[in-house]
């Protein structure tokens, strides 16, 4: 750090309070209090949620509250897991995987290829193209959903994931304008360079957008697997047959068989979300990764 | 709405002089048509058609159990005139967007830029902060439910410790929807991420150059941050307005479900879309209910284009500048 210090006022005119060093652990103590205070804030609910899970069910109405359950009951996670009312949380969750794997990989595919025409690309009738995809956006759910229904109902889709699925591979709107606003503040010069070399577009797109791309295409990643993991509506409408039912679907089920034991519920929930958790963690290293990887960040 | 201009205004001044610069734009075009064609597909089978049909129905009187009914602007006319809930859920809609979304947006771009500061423990802030956007809805119910209890609950607690009686929240008409509104608060990780994106991607040489010219963090903020920033924030703030009209998980789980009448307490966290699905599920008003999805479809067009015509103004964009 030191040698970054301005020539212009040698380090060792200064007072110690304001060296650049000083200044740097102010700034740091200052990032570090509010981060912490904050986290605190936003990590409550989801600590309640965990010590619900582990308490027996008359310590959940204790007032003042029992914050930390005293001994931490696990084995009700196995009691809500293994309910032999509803033996089908593997099933439920590798119905879940597959859905959600193949919506992951349809939307970034689609979502890239439409993303850079929109970014890059000129052509007659553009503007009211990417217009229209921003109109998308503001249709109601609602609206579509019993026309869309009829539709998939008329060739035999229903009672299938092909409602769920297909449709991401057509790409997404929101997806679209997301990477479309990244694509657009990727330098041209790294672009007009590569097909200066004869690339083509689809060697432009997987050879210099792709790389240069790895957060904004993380982070949908992340959102369309969250979104599809948690979706409720979806499954419900277009799966009835209970062998195909989402982690989602069958929560809400649970939640409708245990009105009162609210640990058994919180366990389930809990162990729903873990996966999401933990992917969370591990993509959003592939996210920072992907920020050095591209030269942007610091340099 | 820059680029139309200069395209069209140099295209047919090429094409005299250079015809291989001609063919080369219909190369460039064809390869535009063929990348978004997924996308245009898509758009018409699962968008378009489907938004036609709730047009034509939006004219009808439909139970789903018979054939819909043709009954002409009624369906509008009843809605303007007639329909209390209707006026009531716009209020309750747009109370709940005009302080919501600045709120949220300025949580999401606070807490990015304070992660976008830290140089280490990144990662782990950063799941914190979007853990509570991961909790099933289920579960979220039975929370904050929980967290609002105007007795045992956590906020009514705090406030105990500064000697305020706190309100009682979600039964409370008067404040059920503040309640709403705080809640919202928590569910920024999303746009955060979005916002920290952003960030990452501001050339790192920008900052330097700023710092030799003895800009200060302030400064450096207002100067480079700010601008860099604003496709994104651009991106944010449609976003968020778009969610914020179309809002139903929270208000459903919250207020409908845990006391069983629709909008309560006293129709106070009645939303747009909690009167959508009250025509059509509950009553099976389909026709109505399309109806009603038009209008709020009209409503958000408007407000987003409202948006994006003032963004020329204030966005930055790499691929604009000539």
């Amino acid at each position: 750090m030191a040698q970054l210090t301005s020539p212009v006022t040698p380090p060792r005119t200064q007072e110690w309070w304001k060296t650049r060093q000083f200044g740097q652990i102010v700034h740091d103590i200052i990032v570090y209090t509010l981060l912490v205070l904050l986290s605190l804030v936003f990590i409550f609910p989801f600590f309640w949620m965990v010590t619900t899970a582990l308490k027996l069910d008359y310590e959940i109405f204790l007032w003042p509250p029992r914050w930390l359950p005293n001994p931490p009951h696990w084995e009700n996670f196995g009691l809500a897991l293994t309910d032999p009312q509803l033996p089908f949380f593997p099933t439920f969750f590798l119905n879940t995987m597959k859905i959600v794997t193949l919506v992951v990989i349809g939307r970034l595919v689609s979502c890239v290829v439409v993303a850079y025409g929109f970014a890059r690309l000129e052509a007659p009738g553009k503007d009211v193209l990417f217009a229209i995809l921003l109109a998308t956006l503001m249709i109601p759910g609602t609206l579509l959903l019993f026309p869309k229904y009829i539709l998939f109902n008329r060739i035999g889709w229903v009672n299938t994931i092909l409602p769920l699925t297909v449709p991401t591979f057509f790409g997404e709107a929101f997806a679209i304008f997301l990477m479309r606003q990244f694509f657009a503040s990727i330098p041209r010069d790294l672009e007009e360079a590569a097909r200066m070399d004869g690339c083509n577009t689809f060697q432009v797109i997987t050879r210099i957008i792709v790389p240069l791309s790895v957060p904004v295409l993380t982070v949908i990643a992340i959102f369309s697997f969250k979104d599809n993991w948690n979706d409720f509506f979806g499954p419900l409408l277009y799966l009835s047959d209970r062998t195909q039912y989402t982690l989602a679907v069958g929560l809400a089920f649970f939640n409708g068989r245990y009105d009162v034991a609210m640990n058994l519920l919180m366990a389930a929930s809990v162990a729903v979300m873990l996966p999401l958790v933990i992917l969370f963690f591990i993509a959003q290293r592939a996210f920072v990764e992907g920020i050095s990887v591209t030269g942007l960040g610091g340099r | 709405m820059a680029i139309a201009a200069t395209s069209t205004g140099v295209q047919p001044a090429t094409a005299t002089k250079k015809p291989k610069r001609a063919t080369q734009a219909a190369r460039e075009a064809r390869i535009f048509y063929l990348c978004v064609a997924p996308w245009v597909i898509g758009f018409i089978l699962f968008q378009l058609g489907p938004m036609l049909a709730s047009f034509v129905l939006s004219f009808t009187r439909w139970d789903i159990l018979s054939p819909p009914v043709f009954v002409d602007i009624r369906n509008y006319t009843f809605m303007f005139t007639r329909d209390a809930d209707f006026w009531q859920s716009l209020r309750v809609t747009v109370t709940y967007s005009l302080f919501s979304i600045p709120l949220q947006l300025m949580v999401a771009l606070g807490l990015a830029v304070l992660l976008n500061e830290a140089t280490r423990g990144i990662g782990l802030f950063r799941t914190l902060f979007y853990l509570p956007s991961v909790v099933a809805s289920a579960a979220a119910a039975v929370l904050w439910t929980w967290i609002f209890n105007p007795e045992f609950g956590p906020i009514n607690g705090l406030l105990r410790l500064f000697g305020v009686q706190g309100p009682a929240w979600l039964i409370d008409p008067k404040y059920a929807l503040w309640a709403l509104i705080i809640m919202s608060v928590w569910g920024v990780g999303g746009t955060m991420l979005i916002f920290l994106a952003g960030l990452k991607g501001i050339p790192g040489n920008l900052y330097e150059a700023a710092e030799i010219d003895g800009a200060d963090r302030v400064a450096r903020f207002f100067r480079i941050t700010l601008p860099m920033l604003s496709p994104t924030i651009f991106f944010n703030f449609v976003m968020t307005l778009i969610g914020s009209f179309q809002t139903f998980d929270s208000a459903y789980i919250i207020g409908t479900r845990a006391s069983g009448s629709i909008g309560a307490p006293a129709k106070s966290t009645l939303f747009y879309m909690l009167h959508v699905y009250d025509q059509a599920i509950a009553q099976t008003k389909m026709g109505y209910a399309s109806a009603l999805g038009v209008v709020l479809f009209v409503i958000i067009l408007v407000l987003t284009l409202l948006v994006l015509r003032s963004s020329s103004l204030w966005v930055y964009n790499e691929a604009e500048r000539k």
